[in-house]
């Protein structure tokens, strides 16, 4: 047991004298583990970071809540087709809302886009959420200033607004809006409360943080007719796992309220935030593992470097090998020493990488979200040392099974 | 106790085509202490036995007992540690590692015996002192004269107390000078009771040993005892 450590520490002796005798060319070879170290932590991070935005933007989205929409999110049916049923209306939604007996709460949705000004101050194109008081029960929404609209406001279509936080900052830089008169389009509205943030970018429009909150009727009232319309009814269930008892009873009240004949399709759809989970998987799926492996591919390259530059290092030492075979080293002496000798070039390279991508991904994460976490870490540096240990393999074995007496020959 | 019993062995190597037999046929035993010279031109096969007599390679046929056990067989794990317990090298251009120094040169054989490091270090520290280096301990190979090191590489042949110091053509890089000192050194390990398998084709540094032994074409030509033979102090003298 004492020989194993002994030549243990002597082969990690002579591998760190091989690379400090050899700086230039350690330096060299390291920089391709370096690299592909980097590259592949700062891609795990990154692919983490947005996982951890897409699922609090999701959760913000609620996974007890139901879009029962005129149009499919996700599905095979062709989009004429949808175009083709008819609308949702606000009296459906009254219909469901006193038929249905599951929900927490129901509420009818339906959005516009207009510009919100305040002042010199505009912000454009933004998603104008119209709904009844209610709606504010079917979402998680917590206030950093004033409330949600109330009912009554709500039902006589008072012109008033709960603004996003995005919206507020941009309007309001100073965090003075409640009870500021901004106007939508060409309309005054009163904000009546200012949201905190809520959910991430990568929900783009849909996220709450952009989006302004008015009473339904004063979208009609102003922007959309109301026969043209459709809106979407957001029901939310009392909780998660009765989700699907939920959504079972409003297809069911849903189709009686159309009039539907047994044998007919639904024409409408109801959604769930769980077919954006598997529609994001499925896309982004795609791209993390075509982004691991091209990653992945440098950090092969870095591999084939440490190979190359291995097999010189026991050409040029063949001797050394030779002298040592001759005064005892075993097979297993020499295989441990060059094995070394890889994985600390891959060690030193990985941790440099290492250090480097967390760097890097802290700058980044100004922009996009990253996400550094121990398990990369620990995954780093246990796959540098694995390729250390594969990419020496081939030139340690080629070592070991050097002949003594061609060897101390060799010039 | 015979420490080298070599019964009928032969080398065949295969050169493309062509077959060599680099040693044919030799029989051989040498003793506890004796000090042996092994002569003949290029291509006699001395080079070849002194690979096998170092168990550095392994006969095509016959039997090799080393202190009785038979090497001839045996796996290259098995062969490093006879290597490593039995035999001390001394070569020809030294074959120092040049990277290390003097102390870490010498302190090798006992790193692959598994030798503790402080242990090993005060054996490796003695094996220098007595090849007269103390403070040299810390050269490395390339800050160390012709002499020196191959004084080195006999303080790393003796640490490990081998049964035999095997040396191939010990003083063939260095002036007549100090081979003659080391040559010298030899006759006092010798002195100390330890066995010396020196090989060469110096006649007047084979007269150093006891005996010598004359290969020609991969045979055994001659093999006697020295009658006439150098003293340390480099005289002719009667045995």
């Amino acid at each position: 047991m004492g020989n194993i450590i002994f030549e243990f520490k002597e082969g990690l002796f002579i591998a760190l004298r091989a690379l400090k005798a050899n700086k230039v060319r350690s330096i060299l070879t390291m920089l391709g583990i370096f690299i592909g170290i980097t590259v592949v932590v700062l891609m795990s991070t990154a692919i983490k970071g947005i996982d951890n935005s897409f699922q609090k933007g999701i959760s913000a989205l609620g996974s007890d809540v139901l879009y029962i929409d005129k149009w499919a999110w996700f599905s095979n049916v062709e989009w004429w087709k949808m175009r083709n049923r008819r609308n949702i209306t606000m009296e459906d939604y009254k219909k469901f809302k006193d038929s249905a007996k599951l929900p927490l709460a129901v509420a009818p949705t339906l959005s516009s886009r207009q510009t919100i000004k305040f002042g010199d101050r505009r912000v454009d194109n933004v998603f104008l959420n119209g709904s009844t008081s209610d709606y504010v029960k079917t979402t998680n929404f917590t206030f950093a200033q004033g409330r949600f609209y109330s009912d009554v406001e709500s039902n006589s279509s008072r012109q008033v607004v709960v603004l996003g936080s995005e919206i507020a900052k941009e309007l309001f830089p100073r965090g003075d809006a409640i009870d500021k008169n901004v106007k939508i389009g060409k309309e005054s509205f009163k904000v009546v409360g200012v949201l905190t943030e809520q959910g991430s970018f990568i929900l783009g429009p849909f996220n709450p943080d952009n989006r302004a909150y008015v009473p339904i009727g004063t979208i009609f009232k102003n922007f959309k007719t109301m026969h043209r319309s459709t809106v979407t009814i957001t029901v939310r269930a009392k909780n998660p796992a009765l989700v699907e008892e939920t959504k079972i009873e409003a297809e069911g009240v849903m189709r009686k309220i159309r009039g539907l004949k047994y044998d007919e399709p639904n024409d409408f759809s109801i959604n769930q935030q769980e077919g954006l989970m598997d529609n994001y998987n499925s896309v982004v799926g795609v791209i993390k593992i075509a982004g691991l492996f091209i990653t992945g591919l440098s950090l092969f390259v870095g591999a084939i470097g440490i190979m190359n530059i291995m097999f010189v290092s026991v050409r040029e030492r063949t001797r050394e090998i030779g002298i040592r075979k001759a005064i005892g080293a075993k097979k297993r002496t020499i295989l441990t020493q060059f094995l070394l000798e890889a994985s600390a070039i891959c060690v030193v390279g990985g941790i440099a990488g290492l250090i480097a991508a967390v760097i890097l991904s802290m700058i980044i994460n100004q922009f996009i979200p990253t996400s550094v976490q121990v398990d990369v870490v620990i995954i780093a540096i246990g796959v540098s040392l694995l390729t250390g240990i594969l990419s020496g393999i081939a030139p340690a074995y080629t070592a070991a099974k050097l002949d003594p007496v061609d060897s101390l020959r060799y010039e | 106790m015979n420490i080298i019993d070599i019964e009928h062995i032969a080398k065949i190597y295969q050169v493309g085509t062509e077959e060599v037999h680099a040693l044919q046929d030799v029989s051989l035993r040498i003793d506890k202490n004796e000090y042996v010279a092994i002569m003949g031109p290029s291509g006699s096969g001395k080079s070849t036995l002194m690979n096998m007599l170092g168990c550095l390679d392994t006969p095509t046929s016959g039997k090799y007992l080393f202190k009785s056990e038979n090497v001839s067989q045996m796996s290259d794990n098995d062969l490093a540690t006879i290597r490593n317990r039995e035999i001390g090298f001394v070569f020809q251009t030294f074959n120092l590692l040049p990277r290390s120094d003097a102390l870490h040169n010498v302190e090798l054989p006992l790193i692959y015996a598994g030798m503790s490091y402080l242990d090993r270090k005060e054996r490796a520290e003695q094996a220098l002192a007595d090849v007269g280096l103390s403070d040299r301990m810390h050269h490395k190979p390339n800050e160390l004269s012709g002499g020196q090191r191959q004084r080195v590489a006999i303080a790393r042949a003796l640490v490990t107390k081998p049964s035999i110091i095997l040396a191939d053509e010990p003083t063939g890089n260095l002036d007549s000078k100090t081979g003659e000192e080391i040559m010298q050194l030899f006759h006092e390990i010798h002195a100390k009771g330890n066995t010396i398998i020196l090989v060469t084709h110096e006649e007047y540094i084979a007269e150093h040993a006891l005996r010598i032994i004359r290969l020609k074409d991969g045979l055994i030509e001659n093999d006697e005892v020295v009658s006439k033979r150098y003293t340390p102090n480099g005289n002719i003298a009667a045995e």
